[in-house]
């Protein structure tokens, strides 16, 4: 059950986190995050990156898909604009690494941008489908302008370097990009408490209704989607600091789907389900891996790795859409709703 | 500089035959949206299940290649009756964009039960078009893409007559039009939406074979579903006219833009279109411009 939460003013009852509990667990919290780079090894450690990385990226996307509903399949796209920012920021200039990842943030929504204005004029699906043409455009611009993405070769990084410390480990590197994250992540928490973000919410729900309140959709629309572009680049840029190598394969249009696919099986439109999403679908390959491993199967394990997974991601967004489109976070929220109503319902 | 018109001729009569496929695999595309309002990002990867079953009816099983076309056809029909009733009918009243989602986790469960069955490589249909050289005035053109053109041609004529004539497509017509007025006239409006899924992917299905035939098959034969996704969009998605004419600029332009600038220039101009398209004309060259009410 859940006791002493009542409010007696009208900010407290807009606060983020509203109750000393919630202050506690996110303590708890907290510190998990720091220990935890003393306990894992090297493998988990390299999850953890990831699945922080992949938060970021998932956490752009909802803001669009979720919060605002229009559909983008150009997520990795995007996110290879912010790596391929970073490597040149990095290669050509040696510029601190804030400066690059802003950079990156900042290059890839003014790209955003401009893929946004034609496809945004027109309602629905159009800006899914303008958003793969984008993708497919910016793979050939990524393997053909030789001169600053090094074609198909692609460039490699240098590590990262924080006050004299090259972060070349997921150790040294886990303290960067869970801080990134987290402040991602309680940025866009803030934004819908704000104007922009409810105007984004009001979109979704009924973008006629929203334009009668006064909601300019054209601009608002423009903004979700550069914000998005925004947070995808700056996980790319991540992404690169992290593998040190960017070429055009590695953001095809399939790691996009693997976006659509953490925000759909975490829950839409929640902050909350843009974590557990993310984190559920990395780590989807890695138990694939274990159950092919198990499985009595002579055929070579990696040939059959790639396309199972790809079913795998298939069935996850059918089934979550159908049988439980709230998502993960629903779930969650179930059992969160049983402890509060703890001995009252049984 | 002097024109090869030579050239000029024969890259114009292959893009022709590859927008003969468009047309047609458009075709599929706007027949399933008209009557179910769905955008069916799996059109491409319906079209290459429908191609790996007859390689793998002809070739694994060692059918002659005629049954393996038609069985493909017949299996392909079977699958998309499937798909519409265990995937696509749970979400009649959804918004449409969980829908279109829906159709992106088709798109990658069926590329993905491709590459597992059949693996990776690429492979080659067995031949079922006379092998000669044929040539239209001086210009050369391989005889699979000039007979693949014509049996695309007699297709596309058949759809539209069986549209026009046959019980089943008037009464999904009749729903594309109007589904309440459909219904109280006493068609199914439910069997005619599983209906339309059938028939789509049976004509993606004949198209996948085709183009199996004229270029190979391979996994990555789900990035023509693009195209045509461009396709349809240039044409206007509810119209089959525009899906006719959408279809042979299309390929033309890519022919074209393969042919003078280089390969790679082939699927960026295509999304080049997709954008213009979208600046000036967002419902289509002949689609019907959207009115909404609350």
């Amino acid at each position: 059950m859940r006791i002493a939460t009542a409010k007696y003013s009208y900010k407290h009852d807009e606060a983020l986190f509203d109750s000393r509990t919630q202050y506690v667990w996110l303590l708890v919290l907290a510190c998990g995050l720091m220990i935890f780079p003393f306990m894992a090894n090297e493998y988990w450690l390299y999850l953890a990156c990831l699945v922080a990385i992949n938060i970021g990226s998932a956490t752009g996307l909802n803001i669009l898909t979720g919060y605002t509903g229009l559909v983008s399949l150009g997520q990795a796209a995007f996110m290879g604009i912010g790596a391929y920012t970073v490597a040149v920021m990095q290669g050509w200039f040696d510029m601190p690494v804030l400066i690059n990842l802003l950079l990156a943030g900042t290059v890839t929504m003014l790209a955003g941008l401009v893929v946004g204005i034609p496809s945004l004029r027109v309602k629905g699906l159009y800006l899914a489908i303008a958003t793969i043409a984008a993708s497919m455009i910016l793979h050939f611009v990524f393997s053909n302008w030789q001169s600053v993405t090094g074609g198909t070769a692609g460039v490699v990084v240098a590590p990262a370097r924080f006050f004299g410390i090259d972060l070349d480990t997921s150790f040294r590197f886990y303290w960067m990009v869970v801080p990134v994250t987290v402040v991602m992540l309680l940025g866009s928490a803030n934004l819908f408490r704000t104007r922009t973000g409810r105007a984004f919410i009001a979109i979704r729900d009924r973008d006629i209704s929203a334009e009668v309140l006064g909601i300019r959709l054209l601009r608002y629309k423009l903004l979700s989607f550069g914000l998005s572009s925004f947070y995808a680049g700056v996980a790319g840029g991540m992404w690169a600091y992290f593998f040190r190598i960017v070429t055009p394969e590695s953001f095809p249009l399939s790691m996009s789907i693997f976006f659509l696919t953490a925000i759909i099986v975490g829950g839409m439109g929640t902050l909350l389900g843009s974590i557990l999403g993310a984190t559920f679908i990395t780590m989807v390959p890695e138990a694939l891996k274990l159950i092919v491993g198990w499985l009595p199967i002579s055929a070579d394990a990696t040939l059959i790795l790639s396309p199972v997974r790809t079913i795998v991601y298939g069935l996850l967004i059918i089934g979550f859409l159908i049988f439980e489109p709230l998502g993960l976070q629903e779930v969650w929220r179930r059992v969160q709703r049983f402890f509060h109503l703890w001995p009252f319902r049984s | 500089m002097d024109m090869d018109w030579l050239f000029f001729t024969e890259i114009t009569l292959a893009g022709l035959g590859t927008g003969g496929l468009y047309a047609l695999t458009a075709l599929a595309f706007v027949i399933i949206y008209k009557s179910t309002g769905v955008v069916n990002l799996a059109i491409g990867e319906m079209l290459m299940l429908g191609a790996y079953l007859c390689f793998g009816l002809a070739i694994g099983w060692g059918l002659p290649i005629w049954l393996a076309i038609i069985g493909a056809i017949l299996i392909s029909g079977v699958a998309g009756g499937l798909i519409e009733r265990l995937t696509i009918r749970p979400m009649v009243g959804e918004s449409p964009i969980s829908t279109f989602m829906i159709t992106v986790g088709l798109a990658a469960v069926l590329a993905g039960l491709v590459e597992l069955i059949w693996t990776a490589e690429p492979r080659r249909m067995p031949a079922f078009f006379p092998d000669d050289a044929i040539f239209i005035g001086e210009a050369f053109v391989p005889s699979k893409v000039f007979y693949g053109f014509f049996v695309t041609i007699a297709l596309i004529a058949l759809v539209l007559l069986v549209f026009r004539y046959w019980r089943g497509g008037v009464a999904l017509r009749a729903t594309a039009f109007d589904q309440a007025a459909a219904y109280s006239m006493g068609i199914n409006v439910p069997r005619v939406f599983s209906l339309s899924w059938v028939v789509g992917a049976m004509i993606a299905a004949m198209a996948g074979i085709l183009v199996g035939a004229v270029g190979g098959i391979s996994p990555s034969m789900g990035v023509f579903g693009l195209s045509v996704l461009v396709v349809v969009i240039a044409g206007g998605l509810d119209s089959v006219l525009g899906a006719l004419v959408a279809g042979m600029a299309i390929g033309l332009i890519e022919a074209w833009a393969s042919g003078f600038l280089g390969g790679e220039f082939k699927i960026t101009a295509t999304f080049l279109i997709l954008i213009i398209v979208l600046m000036i004309r967002p419902y289509g060259l002949f689609g019907t411009r959207d009115i909404e009410r609350l």
